[in-house]
């Protein structure tokens, strides 16, 4: 007894656990102290809810992409952040022109229901692209592979559209519709925020009709349970892997236009961040799943919009926001660590991992 | 009947997708750019080779794919490609034409359309462009169906017109240096590339080799081990004295560029040993690089003015620092295999350049204002004779030499009881776990190692620089690294050489290159990868297995890893 429980935990687990212990007492004592400073109001704390929500929903939509592809060939899909900066990084030519001619102001939602059409189109050719020319050809190749060849896409896409759109920044017009806040009592919302949310969560349920009612999505959770066994049942395996890099590509393109909503700027590296992010949500969530990709998402913009106030300000850390990004890694390092099959997740063995 | 159909349908398809190429090329920039980087002075530019060579490889393809191999057939759907190609490029030309596509992409200009047009007014220009393009395409057919023999040594010397003429500038350069040997060669180049008569010796001179060699036997091997012996220590013996006068002969700048190609190979020496030996993918090796490089900015700048050490006071502590590192980030990802394990390794490179840029720890590793005036290296005995290693040259010596440490211990790790325990964890983690190997000590040592190696190269290059900023540790790093290594042959010492002098090396010698060298990057691992994944100088285990069987199923050409979803 005393043999295998010793043979059971070893040095490193041990060690493992320190860190995660002492990293889980300074965040606690973290929002402790902060929460007794009083610094900000319940107001305040509102508002970072509402803009994490909002994040959260970008990422949901990204982490879509993750989570279908994950689903279905067991890969992550490197390449995936540039599939989302593609949609938002070409639309923002019609909808500067769009608001040149007026048409953006006068009707904005048919205005930004066009450049969202672009921006889907684009980052699901992009997606499917990429799973024509980088990975089908590697169906079979071991799991390193693809993911070099991922890499190299993400790459090669990001550079293809700094050639194509220039390396400066572009703007996105301001939507006067959009502007402003309403005033609920003391909290207020910004408009731009609550479309977002709503956008997504309308978006996310859309998505989980299709996997889950339609025949498409029938047959596309068959070829992740066996592909072997789905092509014998007469499914286009090929047809339905091209048809998953396509709902994932046009999902981060709708996402994409949500992230403009809030952040009115792109260019060519704008994907990277959120890519992570959407992934580590993914993997939160519990990869594969796609209710899980939502909630992943949502407690990670929650944290990130929340995180950097309530753990790191009561320490006395200056400008704690700047180190946002960095909580949002080392959350995903610790899923990974203590339960990499996220909040939602099957129990994946550790082979699967 | 139904066979001619489909093959025309392939034909045209062949066509436009060669032209959709040269079109996304033209629209990335890389044509305008490289139109004045000529082979041939006033004959043939790069740019123009960018445009052709799609054309070519496309209606290669269609040949290739024709089921009917009769040789008026395979001219034909090589005309119909290279017509398919060329209407491509005309629509992009046409449409420019009549909306102004530069609202949206910057290198739709009208520079573009004269390059198409061979600087010719429209009409007659864009015609002539047709034309070439059928034209090549029909060569390219005609030299399918030419001998093996002459193919082969017209092969040869094309390849070699295209190579030398792109080093132009820098054999000119070099042999500038040189002063009589300048003169023997001088009429063989016009301004930074061959000229017309220079082309046409070398194409004759390259060719006529290859058609003399042309199935005769090769040298024959040394099989005697005293002679092999000796042949090595020669060789090595000759390598080594190019390399000691190697800034001298090169000169100044290219000093500097020899100084980076040799950081990016200790650095790759490094990351061979966690991917190549032991199969685990390590996106954010970076962040070894940047601990290296801090830790002697911290320990040594008078500016921060903690410490005031000597570098080389701060020198074991930087690679100690490294090296624990290393560790730490081990510890928690030893159950990670694959994808998992790239994005972690990723995010713990993220995390370190968030942290440095922080305001948070600024008193510390001064933020985005970097750290100025680092220690140079002395090296000497006080008192006698000592000398600060500030010029690129001086720096040379002190990457070469560590360079000739580093690889020394990654060949003696590669050829020990751990880089053997490495090797088998990559091939199949679950077997060497039930043979006995110690997966955790095992895949600890391969990363700390890489760490140590990574931070070496972070130290050397703080003494390079002598100041560093956040800037110069990003995610690219990981990535340029990782290409190198990969481009050389995954778990192949002198694959990193190799893919170093061709990933940092060339952009830096063709400085137009400079601004698409990701893109090149991106482009070289996708097509490694489906074409070559055992890379360009593939490990020795690798080539033999590929040797042992006749024909080697694609599985096991491909890269070693241990993943088996």
């Amino acid at each position: 007894m005393f043999r295998t429980w010793r043979q059971k935990i070893t040095l490193t687990d041990i060690l493992v656990w320190v860190i995660g212990l002492s990293i889980a007492a300074v965040v606690i004592w973290g929002t402790i102290s902060t929460l007794q400073s009083g610094k900000y109001s319940a107001e305040s704390w509102f508002d970072l809810v509402v803009k994490g929500l909002a994040l959260g929903g970008v990422y949901a939509l990204i982490a879509m992409g993750y989570t279908l592809v994950y689903g279905i060939l067991r890969m992550i899909n490197f390449a995936h952040s540039e599939v989302f900066m593609s949609g938002p990084f070409t639309a923002v030519f019609l909808a500067n022109a769009l608001n040149n001619s007026g048409f953006l102001n006068r009707y904005p939602l048919l205005g930004i229901l066009a450049v969202a059409v672009l921006s889907m189109a684009v980052s699901m050719s992009v997606a499917v692209l990429v799973e024509r020319v980088a990975y089908r050809p590697l169906r079979n190749a071991p799991r390193l592979v693809p993911l070099i060849t991922a890499i190299g896409a993400s790459f090669f896409l990001q550079y293809t559209f700094r050639g194509f759109y220039g390396s400066g920044f572009e703007a996105y017009p301001t939507i006067e519709a959009l502007n402003g806040a309403w005033q609920l009592g003391t909290v207020r919302l910004f408009k731009t925020q609550v479309v977002v949310i709503l956008a997504a969560i309308v978006m996310m349920f859309m998505l989980y009709a299709i996997v889950m009612w339609s025949k498409l999505g029938k047959a596309m959770r068959a070829v992740s349970e066996d592909k072997e066994a789905a092509a014998l049942m007469g499914i286009d395996v090929d047809g339905i892997i091209v048809f998953t890099f396509a709902l994932g590509g046009a999902a981060a393109g709708a996402g994409g236009v949500l992230y403009i909503l809030q952040f009115p700027v792109v260019h060519f590296y704008m994907g990277f961040i959120p890519g992570l992010k959407a992934f580590t949500s993914a993997v939160l969530g519990g990869i594969g799943n796609v209710p899980g990709a939502f909630l992943g998402a949502m407690v990670l913009g929650l944290l990130e919009s929340v995180g950097p106030n309530l753990f790191l300000d009561g320490l006395g850390i200056p400008v704690a926001s700047q180190l946002k990004d960095a909580i949002a890694f080392i959350i995903l390092v610790f899923i990974l660590i203590f339960r990499p099959s996220g909040i939602l997740g099957e129990r994946l063995t550790q082979t699967k991992v | 009947m139904q066979n001619k159909y489909t093959d025309w349908k392939q034909a045209l398809r062949s066509g436009l997708l060669g032209g959709v190429i040269v079109v996304v090329l033209s629209l990335i920039g890389i044509v305008a750019a490289f139109i004045n980087t000529y082979v041939i002075h006033d004959v043939i530019s790069l740019g123009e080779l960018l445009i052709l060579g799609p054309v070519m490889a496309l209606s290669l393809t269609a040949i290739r794919k024709a089921t009917n191999k009769q040789p008026g057939f395979l001219l034909l759907t090589a005309a119909i490609s290279g017509l398919a190609s060329g209407l491509v490029i005309l629509a992009l030309a046409g449409l420019g034409q009549v909306i102004n596509l530069r609202a949206m992409f910057l290198n739709a200009s009208p520079d573009l359309y004269a390059i198409y047009a061979y600087q010719q007014a429209p009409i007659p220009g864009l015609l002539l462009r047709l034309l070439v393009c059928v034209i090549v395409s029909l060569l390219t057919a005609g030299f399918t169906l030419l001998p093996a023999r002459i193919k082969t040594a017209l092969g040869q010397g094309l390849l070699y017109i295209v190579v030398i003429g792109l080093m132009g500038r820098l054999i000119t350069m070099m042999l500038s240096n040189w002063g009589f040997v300048a003169i023997l060669f001088q009429w063989m180049f016009a301004a930074n590339s061959l000229s017309l008569i220079g082309a046409i010796v070398l194409f004759l001179l390259t060719a006529g080799l290859a058609y003399w060699r042309y199935g005769r036997p090769k040298v024959k091997r040394i099989t005697d081990p005293k002679k092999q012996k000796v042949v090595r220590w020669g060789t090595l013996a000759g390598l080594g004295v190019i390399l000691i006068f190697l800034p001298n002969i090169l000169g100044l700048w290219f000093s500097e560029i020899l100084d980076n190609v040799g950081l990016f190979i200790l650095m790759g020496l490094g990351l061979n040993i966690v991917v190549g030996f032991a199969g685990l993918l390590d996106l954010g090796y970076v962040a070894f690089y940047a601990i290296g490089a801090y830790t002697i900015g911290v320990l040594t700048s008078p500016e921060l003015g903690f410490f005031n050490w000597t570098f080389w006071q701060a020198f074991p502590v930087a690679l100690l620092m490294a090296f624990i590192s290393g560790l730490l980030l081990g510890l928690p990802i030893l159950k990670m295999r694959g994808d998992y394990l790239a994005i972690v390794t990723l995010g713990f490179g993220e995390i370190i350049r968030i942290l440095v840029l922080s305001d948070w720890l600024k008193p510390w590793l001064g933020g985005t204002q970097g750290i100025q005036r680092i220690q140079r290296p002395v090296i000497g005995i006080e008192g006698v004779w000592t000398r600060t290693l500030t010029s690129q040259q001086d720096l040379y010596y002190l990457i070469l030499a560590g360079i000739i440490v580093v690889a020394f211990v990654a060949i003696r790790l590669r050829d020990s009881r751990l880089g053997r325990t490495w090797m088998a964890l990559r091939e199949d983690e679950d077997v060497a776990v039930a043979m006995g190997i110690n997966h955790v000590a095992t895949k600890l040592t391969a990363f700390a190692m890489g760490a140590l190696f990574s931070g070496i190269g972070g130290t050397l290059f703080a003494a390079k620089i002598g100041s560093i900023y956040p800037s110069s540790f990003q995610f690219l790093v990981s990535i340029n690294i990782l290409s190198l290594i990969i481009v050389g042959g995954m778990g192949s010492i002198p694959g990193v050489f190799v893919g170093a002098l061709a990933l940092i090396g060339l952009p830096e010698l063709l400085r137009e290159f400079a601004e698409y060298r990701y893109l090149f990057y991106g482009a070289a691992l996708v097509a490694m990868m489906l074409t070559k994944p055992e890379g360009l100088w593939p490990e020795a285990r690798h080539r033999l297995e590929l040797h042992e069987e006749a024909t080697p199923p694609p599985e096991a050409e491909a890269e070693p890893a241990t993943e088996n979803a």
